[in-house]
């Protein structure tokens, strides 16, 4: 799954909460069933090892004064599933082998430093799966790499999901990233710190039904000529996007929404709702719309 | 007449290890009014180029061979033998350049309109009010309220309104030429939209030639009229915009394109380029692109490939195996590669 957005928009924060970094204000955070915040000791640890966070920036994220093996025993002696250092250096070698960073022995020892940017993102990943977790939460895992290798790191995170049945919830500000990692998974787009549309990949891309999602994906320039020059403008009604301070009343997208429509739009709060084709959107318009279809055609 | 020419250039960074030779050998032609897309992951010399061509290129940098020759009103003038006067005449008056950390590029404790002053002075205008009612000409140009923007900090402007101030500020002597270094990267997506057709209305009606210095494909896609893909310091290929992108002739042009995803239209066979760039200072033998390369022969191996010509007569790559790269993905239909590979 992915969840994508504009810088604001709170898919970091959400992507925080998911791992428990946060505390929500308001609602739950549920694993397996039982509220995050709620549980103690061993139910708790249980969930911190569950759900690991693999950060955007690896120039930031790894100790630069600690080898790959020491970044990576070190989970591994406190949870306790190495002793020794040669159980500790087999089971680094096998997590370097599952990250692609081959053969292990040219990787031990080094310094981040001593690595490109898209192997230091591959030992950030390795460092998330020493405690074999269920969740990866990835924000902006790809952001900083270079294109030309972004694709084999969104391959290596689909193949642990793939392998070791880990889900993985991507947030990224890119759309064509985000499409091609959910293909066969779901975006969620957010909105000022809501989702406001939730549905399989391929029908937001080709016929996203919130005027946001539609607005963004009419907006992004594509590599390629034809395509690019050749694409229809959703015209919103501002650019300005409100304050997190001082959300709009209504929908929070009414100020600059093409569809918005006084005394609906800008009053009543819309919910995210089921429409026909496994999808959930949180706009009066479209709901209206796409509910209304399939009846009007049988009528 | 063009008005840029760069034959030949090579710069060499100077460091312990020895020389890094970050751009070898590149000769283009920019014409008037002419958009010009420099593509290329990082290290791969472009920024360098970029800073060479105004000649800013920190200390420690070595412009080993070549010219830099820029044309006005059918006045041809070397770049690189121009005294300081002519210098900063050249830089901002004829060749404004928009750096890639653009949203730091302001001095964070003056106002806009000290900025626009002191841009001003710089080049000798010394009329306030002159600069007043440019600089409200200017912000109205890229679409901004100058009367709320003049007065305000560099910290109180979103990422998107300082981009626009920059562009403002770039085009306030008229330059001929404007230089743009990942001009988009750092800003969201309607606000990427929103600087790109700003610059297409721009090249309209004020005629300036640009010349885009990025790794992201899709604002060539969006602007570019030529490009010019570059490896390892070399300019490995060159041709127009649809060519690059529907028959690119080299295997790394290819290899780039292939691995950007896109959101309309099938996804295609979309695929990472393996192993990583050289190192510039110890370069493989023969074709530096040649480890990663899918298609490399001995031969490859062997003496670095000059650009040839493929195609058309403004189509040249730097490959010997450009034909059987032309078999792999076919010549006519404007698909992109990363289709037509599926």
């Amino acid at each position: 799954m992915c969840l994508v957005g504009e810088s604001g928009c709170g898919k970091t924060t959400t992507g925080r909460l998911l791992a428990g970094l946060i505390r929500p204000t308001s609602g739950r955070l549920l694993y397996e069933g039982k509220d995050v915040w709620q549980t103690k000791g061993a139910d708790l640890a249980r969930f911190r090892r569950a759900v690991q966070l693999v950060h955007q920036d690896p120039y930031a994220s790894l100790n630069p004064t600690r080898t790959v093996f020491q970044t990576l025993s070190a989970p591994l002696y406190r949870h306790k599933k190495a002793r020794g250092g040669r159980q500790a250096l087999a089971a680094v070698s096998e997590l370097l082998e599952r990250v692609d960073l081959t053969p292990p022995d040219n990787f031990v020892s080094k310094y981040p430093h001593q690595l490109s940017g898209g192997q230091r993102q591959r030992v950030s990943i390795a460092r998330a799966l020493t405690v074999d977790p269920k969740v990866i939460v990835a924000d902006e895992a790809v952001s900083m790499v270079d294109v030309s290798i972004r694709i084999s790191l969104l391959n290596l995170l689909l193949a642990l999901g793939r392998e070791f049945g880990v889900t993985i919830v991507l947030i990224t500000h890119d759309l064509a990233v985000a499409r091609y990692f959910a293909r066969h998974g779901r975006i969620g787009v957010m909105y000022l710190g809501r989702v406001v549309e939730l549905a399989e990949t391929e029908s937001l891309v080709s016929d996203p039904a919130h005027p946001y999602s539609a607005a963004l994906i009419a907006a992004i320039p594509e590599a390629d000529p034809e395509i690019t020059r050749g694409k229809k403008r959703v015209e919103l009604r501002s650019a300005e996007i409100p304050s997190l301070l001082d959300l709009p009343p209504g929908c929070t997208f009414h100020p600059r929404c093409p569809l918005s429509e006084a005394g609906l739009c800008d009053v009543k709060i819309p919910e995210l709702l089921a429409i026909p084709g496994h999808r959930e959107v949180a706009c009066h318009v479209a709901v209206r719309e796409r509910t209304a279809e399939p009846a009007a055609a049988t009528a | 007449m063009p008005v840029l020419s760069v034959r030949g250039l090579s710069i060499d960074y100077l460091t312990r290890r020895g020389a890094v030779h970050a751009v070898r050998d590149v000769s283009f032609e920019l014409e008037k009014s002419e958009t010009l897309a420099i593509i290329g992951e990082s290290g791969s010399g472009k920024t360098t180029l970029a800073v060479g061509l105004i000649r800013l290129s920190p200390r420690g940098t070595r412009v080993a061979t070549g010219e830099i020759l820029y044309t006005k009103d059918g006045m041809t003038s070397d770049i690189r033998k121009l005294d300081d006067d002519d210098l900063r005449e050249y830089r901002w008056a004829e060749c404004a350049m928009v750096f890639q950390a653009a949203l730091n590029s302001f001095n964070p404790v003056i106002t806009i309109w000290e900025q626009f002053l002191d841009t001003a002075r710089a080049h000798g205008i010394k009329d306030k009010h002159r600069v007043r009612e440019r600089s409200a000409e200017l912000l109205d140009l890229v679409h901004l309220d100058a009367r709320r923007v003049l007065p305000a900090f560099p910290h109180e402007l979103s990422g998107g309104m300082k981009q626009r101030v920059l562009i403002a500020l770039a085009l306030m002597l008229e330059p001929q030429m404007l230089i743009l270094d990942e001009p988009t990267t750092a800003l969201d997506i309607l606000t990427q939209r929103s600087i790109i057709d700003l610059l297409r209305q721009l090249r309209q009606r004020l005629g300036f030639s640009m010349i885009f210095i990025s790794h992201d494909l899709s604002i060539a896609a969006e602007l570019a009229d030529r490009m010019i893909t570059m490896y390892a310091g070399r300019v490995v290929e060159r041709a127009r915009v649809e060519d690059m992108f529907y028959r690119p002739r080299h295997p790394y042009s290819l290899g780039l394109l292939r691995a950007v995803p896109r959101v309309s239209g099938a996804l295609g066979s979309v695929a990472s380029i393996p192993g990583s760039p050289p190192d510039l200072i110890r370069l493989p033998k023969g074709c530096s692109y040649a480890p990663r390369c899918p298609y490399a022969i001995d031969a490859c191996r062997e003496a670095e490939p000059p650009l040839l010509k493929v195609d058309t007569p403004e189509h040249e790559a730097a490959c010997i195996r450009w034909q059987h790269v032309a078999e792999v993905i076919g010549s006519k239909a404007p698909l992109p590669v990363a289709e037509k590979l599926a």
